[in-house]
């Protein structure tokens, strides 16, 4: 397998307080990577980092071999880097459609062209019945595969995916999570930031555990759950995957 | 399941790619297009034919706002700068070199976007507050200067000279004002067209999406800042062509008027009355405010002005209160929920 | 250029100066509490000023009497333009919120234009009057009074903010309002009194200003200009930030007003502007 995302020596400071000391990690091609940590690891900001939304201290990114540290956002989305944000960003005076037709407009200057990409991504996100609702009327759970399907428009080559499963009902999960197993037949490598156990042991290959701004563990499932490091940390939270 | 999506996808995909308005909508406009096509031969009077030219110019100047605002979220409170532009950049061209205003005008163009990028490069990436305080700031600043500058008149202005010979070459008509009225009519077409296809294209949606959210355009392959000022570019383009018409209109250049805010204030209450980020918003506005302007100078008299003013201040804040996207936002989104329907 | 010149400029530099501080401290206490900048600022200082002329017009009160009405005035309007403008504002989308206190703006200017006229007003024989020679320098009194209690105001401010329990409320909701709510911390109630507080101060300063300054529907055109260039270098919200930005931009303007062209002040005003928004976008003390 070749390595798509390459990290080395992360950091962020912010005056104080350090959100990432110098995190090493790569992410190869067509696999899937959990990030795990409490609240205030440092996920999010990792996220920021590597897709260009603040500057970095010290450390590299790369991409697909090419180096991408302190490019702007969008140079960066260009190259096939697609993400979600935590705190969702819908745009809420365009209809699902128009969102999804900004995300499509990255690969294709065509504006036919990018509406039926669009509705591909929609077809395959099950947004088609809302499609032409305005994007302020969804609810969380839609808002969350709208923003999914408007990165899927790009055609990215990967796919950094912030708490895909947070604060949705539960019994949309299984519906996100058999997505998200798609996109990886698909080919599309996935970085997924997420807090449910159960779901990240499943579907991840391998796994980086952060912990107040370090990497306490890296690699498969199994191994990073008996890590003591990662046991140490997350006393009580651990659950065993069904 | 699958086969239902694939069959909804299917004639998702074979849908019209733009929604398009009811019928009844369609029919209005194209009376709409008649009418001002034969509206100085409907109305004779020289006042009937100057209230129509001022309602399409100020129907260009509030779509040129209706850019940079409506569409891509940047707040200009200053806009008159641009207005002043076009009527000086053509008006010192002529009388101090001779070159006819048509050439004045596309220079005057060109000065708009360069100071549009001079302004807009520093000041686009402040936050919104930030941006709008800046532009009333330059406004007032851009006033003060060219009232003081003696090669473009100070603060008695510039008068151009008359030549009743060649008035398509002088670009002033002296014995009716039929011609200046479908030259207003050309220019505010185009623009509006220009805009409607700027609706329909890779940019404008992507305007749309920084306008709304910058960070979500950024992370899908936007770059902000550069399209900010384009947008501003365009816009001032847009603002400068009506400045230099005005300029051969009235064939006066005053700096207390022309770059005042009153003008600043104006486009901005048109297209947020009639609805900002729609296509016939700007002119809806003008056509509300501008006869509502000129009859209340005629009943009032001096006063007229200073009522006006109270009554478009009240009218943007309750605008603003009630219904903040303007009145044709409304039917424009009704469009929007229609897709690409063939029904 | 003479010594005296340029003490002269500084110290009537300082001294108005202090006034721009005070009307800033209100829109940057406004824009701390709830983000919104308040484009009709500087017409609440015109009407302020007004207040205090027909105070001494109608009924004869001395400026320095009816100060603690007009700023109650002031202060009740805010409340009112709180609860009836802004509330519904807030929810509404940032070209609606900046278009929708420039339009207040622009009707009150009008209506003050069309209730009072354009003329220029003054307020002939206050009670303070008269100027102090200090060495080679005249200060006028009336500027040395209204400096003064600018002065105390803000000490008086400064004190409220931070040593009373509703200060710390105000200080609590700025930073974050969701947490103080949760804290019992009542949104509203703080989002008026920041209202009043700040017009109240523009009470305050405009009264002051009537003593010395010509009165006309304009005049908060410029000060207001100023008031913006004052928060943005001070940082919004911040009480010390719109003192020492006030005291600043009044040295600015004096001695350029002084050493350049003084008809060009807005613009060298408008140049710091740039400078400081570019280079340091929250100004030099940021929040509270």
């Amino acid at each position: 397998m070749s390595m798509l995302l390459d990290v080395k020596g992360v950091t962020k400071r912010y005056g104080g307080l350090t959100a990432n000391a110098d995190i090493t990690f790569d992410v190869n091609q067509g696999e899937i990577l959990g990030i795990i940590g409490p609240n205030g690891a440092g996920k999010s900001t990792l996220f920021d980092l590597i897709t260009g939304f603040q500057p970095l201290d010290a450390g590299r990114v790369f991409f697909d071999g090419h180096e991408i540290t302190g490019m702007r956002p969008d140079r960066i989305a260009s190259r096939g880097v697609a993400r979600t944000f935590q705190k969702l960003k819908p745009f809420p005076d365009l209809t699902v459609t128009e969102n999804v037709i900004v995300g499509a407009l990255v690969r294709t200057g065509d504006m036919k062209q990018a509406r039926d990409h669009a509705l591909e991504a929609l077809a395959f996100t099950d947004l088609l019945e809302k499609r032409n609702h305005f994007a302020r009327e969804l609810s969380t759970g839609q808002r969350k595969r709208l923003e999914l399907a408007r990165g899927l428009a790009m055609k990215p080559r990967m796919i950094l995916m912030d708490e895909v499963t947070g604060g949705v009902d539960q019994r949309t999960i299984p519906g996100l999570v058999d997505l998200v197993l798609e996109l990886k037949r698909q080919g599309v490598t996935i970085v997924t930031i997420e807090h449910n156990m159960q779901v990240m042991m499943r579907i991840s290959d391998r796994i980086l555990a952060l912990y107040a701004g370090r990497r306490i563990a890296f690699g498969k499932p199994e191994d990073v759950r008996q890590d003591p490091a990662v046991v140490d940390a997350y006393l009580g939270t651990t659950t065993h995957a069904a | 399941m699958a086969s239902d999506r694939a069959r909804m996808l299917e004639a998702a995909r074979s849908e019209r790619l733009w929604p398009r308005p009811p019928l009844w909508a369609i029919g209005l406009g194209i009376a709409g297009a008649a009418f001002l096509l034969a509206y100085p031969f409907l109305f004779k009077t020289p006042f009937s034919h100057h209230l129509m030219i001022l309602i399409l110019l100020y129907a260009l100047m509030a779509q040129s706002w209706n850019v940079v605002a409506g569409l891509s979220g940047q707040i200009s409170l200053g806009h008159a700068i641009f207005f002043g532009i076009g009527a000086y950049s053509s008006t010192v061209l002529f009388i101090k070199f001779g070159i006819t205003p048509w050439i004045g005008l596309l220079v005057g163009m060109a000065i708009s976007a360069l100071a549009a990028i001079a302004i807009g490069v520093p000041t686009l990436r402040l936050r919104g507050h930030y941006f709008a305080i800046a532009t009333l700031l330059i406004g007032s600043s851009v006033q003060i200067i060219v009232q003081r500058w003696d090669w473009v008149g100070a603060a008695s202005g510039l008068y151009i000279p008359i030549n009743r010979t060649s008035p398509w070459y002088y670009l002033q008509f002296h014995t009716s004002k039929v011609p200046y009225y479908y030259l207003a009519l050309g220019a505010a077409a185009l623009a509006y067209l220009v805009v409607w296809r700027i609706q329909r294209s890779r940019f404008g949606f992507r305007l749309q999406a920084l306008r709304d959210e910058p960070d979500a355009a950024a992370s899908l392959g936007i770059a902000v800042a550069r399209h900010k000022v384009m947008a501003f570019m365009i816009s001032a383009a847009m603002m400068s062509v009506a400045g230099t018409f005005y300029g051969q209109y009235v064939l006066v250049l005053d700096p207390e008027r022309l770059l005042s805010a009153d003008i600043s204030i104006f486009v901005l209450l048109m297209t947020v009355l009639g609805g900002s980020g729609t296509l016939f918003g700007p002119a809806l506005g003008a056509a509300i405010l501008i006869p509502l302007s000129e009859y209340s100078r005629i009943w009032f008299g001096g006063t007229g002005r200073t009522i006006d003013l109270i009554i478009y201040g009240l009218l943007i804040l309750a605008v603003c209160i009630w219904r903040p996207s303007g009145i044709l936002s409304l039917f424009e989104e009704r469009i929007r929920r229609r897709g690409g329907r063939t029904s | 250029m003479s010594r005296d010149l340029i003490i002269q400029a500084i110290v009537s530099g300082i001294l108005m100066g202090l006034i721009y501080a005070l009307v800033a401290v209100g829109l940057s206490l406004i824009f701390g509490l709830m983000e919104i900048v308040n484009f009709a600022h500087g017409e609440f200082l015109m009407l302020a000023m007004f207040a205090a002329f027909w105070f001494w017009a109608l009924a004869g009160l001395d400026p320095l009497l009816s100060l603690p009405f007009v700023a109650a005035i002031l202060a009740l309007a805010g409340v009112v333009v709180h609860f009836g403008i802004i509330r519904p504002l807030l929810k509404a989308p940032m070209l609606a919120q900046v278009c929708g206190t420039f339009g207040l703006a622009v009707a009150l200017r009008a209506m003050a234009q069309f209730l009072w006229t354009p003329d220029f007003r003054t307020i002939t024989n206050p009670w303070i009057a008269g100027r102090v020679q200090i060495g080679g320098i005249f200060i006028g009194q009336p500027q040395l009074m209204a400096g003064a209690i600018c002065l105390l105001s803000f000490v008086a401010l400064w004190l409220f903010v931070t040593r009373t329990e509703t200060g710390l409320g105000l200080q609590a909701t700025a930073q974050d309002r969701q947490a103080a709510a949760v804290m019992g911390i009542p949104t509203e109630r703080m989002f008026a009194l920041g209202w009043a507080i700040g017009l109240g101060c523009v009470g305050v300063a405009g009264t002051l200003l009537s003593t010395f300054f010509y009165i006309f529907p304009d005049v908060g055109v410029n000060f207001a200009l100023l008031a913006f260039v004052t928060v943005a270098l001070g940082g919004f919200g911040s009480i010390l930030g719109s003192l020492v930005a006030g005291l600043l931009i009044g040295l600015v303007e004096s001695l350029g007003g002084l050493l350049l062209d003084p008809s060009y002040k807005t613009v060298i005003v408008f140049g710091l502007y740039l400078a400081v928004v570019i280079v340091r976008p929250n100004g030099l003390f940021g929040r509270f």
